[in-house]
């Protein structure tokens, strides 16, 4: 085996140039791969972190049709204590949750004493609030993010609502809601930091402590519209998901329908899209490398068997079998797309160590997204092993005709 | 004891519908140890025989046996095999292996044919490089060294398996009369030192002098069988 690929060896270096040529339009396959696949995972890594670790969660419960109406935010779809407490025991027995936060969710009208707009509102326990979505308080860009997230009378705003309505940290407003039963109520607050939005729903939303939130809507028990839970491990969430979908729809009500409803962060942000597109051009870009590994191996091979007829004729003369002759070419294929798979893996790792140095940054709608790309063991493996096994492929129907060939017409051959 | 035993050996090529007939009825021996040649004019069939001793070809009808073996019928894998375990080729244009060195390409069959271990298979192919005189060389590519030496180098691969048969099919056509007369004897010289019987094929006269076994071929018909010319 080892005296074969030396022998292949010694063929590929025989047309240095060609060899060389093929290898780096093989690696340069293999750049263009790699850095699109740790660039496209950093950026879903940036974007999708941004969504659930600032703001959705991994996964969220509401009461069952709440979700398809959270745009107008009802207060009548709210889950009552009694299905809360239920929900409680399920989400405390399940290992893989690290934390869950209870949310009223709100709409009110916003005024700064001179004129008023319209805001849509979270109320949060800061604790499990801050414990859910851990970078929250990063989104603070004025004002303090020390301390308890939110505190009673204190409101965290939106940056566009604070600009197009001139208001500063420190300054007292009201926000003023209409409660189920269709009273009004108003309360003074005041702001605490400005948000600097993120994408998809909830992004421009404004936070107040949950208790104001309850005094606000003067809500007599304790109800919530809105449980965000965030997973210890993000892998697990598809698993987790089934589980606890599973439990929850064993809540029902007095008509033995399931209370609540449960969803991931890719069913409530229109990100996953961007997400499925992302990996969609994945696949394509993949698909390109295996053409381009595949062509390149297979018109090397192609010529290589053209230019040594008379040799292969003399190897069959002597003796060799023609699965050794076979192997001796399959060889030469496998040599050539792993020098181009290694050298191009070892360059992209010299580009990415660059890009940790010099990171990407480019405006995604209002935010500044960094970029640092990084390639798993994963996409290492798979770009070596597409690139072996395409040149084995590539390599067959060469190597075939080679191992076939009538070894009197190929000494004769000119 | 014969080696190479062919009855009534004809074969037949199709050029479109048309029939040649490259050799017809040939029937000939060669006893174990013999250097013999097969001598004709240019396309009187002496390769095609060769080809079929050589078991590269199939007749399309009579006997062959070599070492042995009733070779017509072996397949693609067989064929090579008992090319491998039998026979030694010589070709006019040596077809030595660009990549290999010289020493490498003495060793090839051995390597790749023969599967010997290094150890063994080192010992013979500097006893045969030394025999043909090119131990010097043996570090040189092919590209390096003369005609002359090129076809040392392709006897010293057809005789390091140790084969019972070498064929050389116009051994000396692509050599200078002086390197083809040294590249006879030393063919004969083999013969005397590994006892391997050599059968070749050419159409220069005075080549054919030194054979101590001819065949005369015309047009696909053996003329003539015997001893010395």
């Amino acid at each position: 085996m080892i005296a074969l690929l030396k022998l292949s060896a010694r063929n590929l270096m025989r047309y240095r140039r060609r060899t060389l040529l093929t290898a780096i339009l093989i690696a340069v396959g293999v750049i263009a791969l790699l850095l699109f696949v740790a660039t496209a995972g950093s950026f879903k890594q940036v974007m999708v972190g941004g969504i659930t670790d600032s703001m959705l969660g991994h996964l969220q419960i509401h009461h069952k049709g709440y979700t398809a109406s959270i745009d107008n935010l009802p207060l009548n779809l709210d889950l009552k204590p009694a299905a809360i407490n239920k929900v409680d025991a399920i989400l405390k027995s399940e290992a893989a949750i690290a934390s869950y936060s209870k949310r009223v969710k709100l709409g009110a009208m916003f005024s700064n004493f001179n004129e008023s707009t319209s805001i849509r509102l979270n109320g949060v326990d800061p604790v499990a609030e801050d414990a859910t979505v851990p970078t929250l308080r990063q989104r603070i860009s004025d004002g303090t993010s020390t301390g308890l997230l939110v505190e009673p009378g204190q409101i965290l705003i939106p940056a566009l609502l604070a600009k197009g309505m001139k208001v500063k940290v420190g300054d007292s407003i009201v926000l003023v809601a209409t409660n189920a039963s269709g009273s009004v109520n108003g309360k003074n607050f005041i702001v605490r930091g400005v948000l600097e939005a993120v994408t998809g729903p909830g992004g421009r939303d404004g936070y107040i402590h949950i208790d104001d939130a309850r005094d606000l809507l003067r809500l007599e028990q304790p109800d919530i519209m809105e449980i965000a839970i965030r997973l210890k491990n993000m892998d697990q969430l598809s698993d987790v998901n089934d589980q606890l979908s599973q439990k929850l729809s064993q809540i029902l009500n007095k008509e033995d329908k399931p209370v609540t409803e449960l969803h991931s962060w890719k069913e409530l942000s229109p990100f996953a899209n961007i997400v499925k597109m992302i990996d969609m051009m994945t696949l394509f870009i993949r698909i390109m490398l295996v053409t381009i590994v595949m062509v390149s191996v297979l018109n090397v091979m192609l010529m290589a068997v053209y230019e040594r007829i008379r040799e292969i004729g003399t190897l069959a003369a002597i003796g060799t079998q023609p699965n050794t002759i076979m192997g001796m070419f399959i060889g030469e294929g496998l040599l050539l797309g792993l020098v181009g798979a290694v050298a191009g893996i070892l360059l992209s790792l010299a580009i990415l160590a660059l890009l940790q140095v010099v990171p990407i940054s480019f405006a995604f709608g209002r935010e500044v997204i960094t970029l640092h790309p990084t390639l798993s063991i994963i996409d290492i493996t798979w770009v070596l092993v597409a690139a072996l096994l395409v040149s084995i492929l590539a390599s067959l129907q060469p190597a075939w005709r080679a191992s076939r060939m009538d070894p009197i017409k190929a000494l004769h051959h000119i | 004891m014969m080696l190479i035993q062919a009855r009534k050996l004809s074969k037949n090529y199709y050029i479109g519908e048309i029939e040649n007939m490259a050799l017809e009825n040939v029937s000939f021996s060669v006893e174990a140890g013999a250097f013999a040649a097969i001598v004709g004019p240019s396309g009187s069939g002496k390769s095609t025989l060769l080809n079929l001793i050589g078991a590269l070809d199939h007749p399309s009808s009579g006997e062959l046996q070599v070492c042995a073996t009733q070779i017509s019928t072996l397949s693609r894998t067989e064929a090579a095999k008992f090319r491998g375990d039998n026979i030694g080729f010589i070709f006019q244009d040596f077809n030595l292996i660009p990549v290999l060195t010289v020493f490498e390409n003495v060793e090839y069959p051995l390597l790749m044919v023969r599967n010997w271990p290094a150890e063994k298979r080192r010992e013979r192919v500097m006893q045969v490089l030394a025999a043909v005189g090119m131990v010097e060389q043996a570090e040189k590519n092919p590209d390096q060294i003369s005609g002359g030496q090129k076809q040392r180098v392709a006897v010293a691969r057809a005789l390091v398996g140790e084969p019972k048969l070498v064929l050389a099919d116009e051994p000396t056509a692509n050599l200078d009369h002086d390197t083809a007369y040294r590249i006879i004897n030393l063919m004969k010289q083999m013969r005397d030192d590994f006892g391997t019987t050599f059968l070749f094929s050419t159409h220069d006269p005075k080549i054919m002098l030194e054979a101590e076994q001819t065949f005369v071929l015309e047009d696909g018909r053996l003329s003539v069988t015997g001893g010395a010319l």
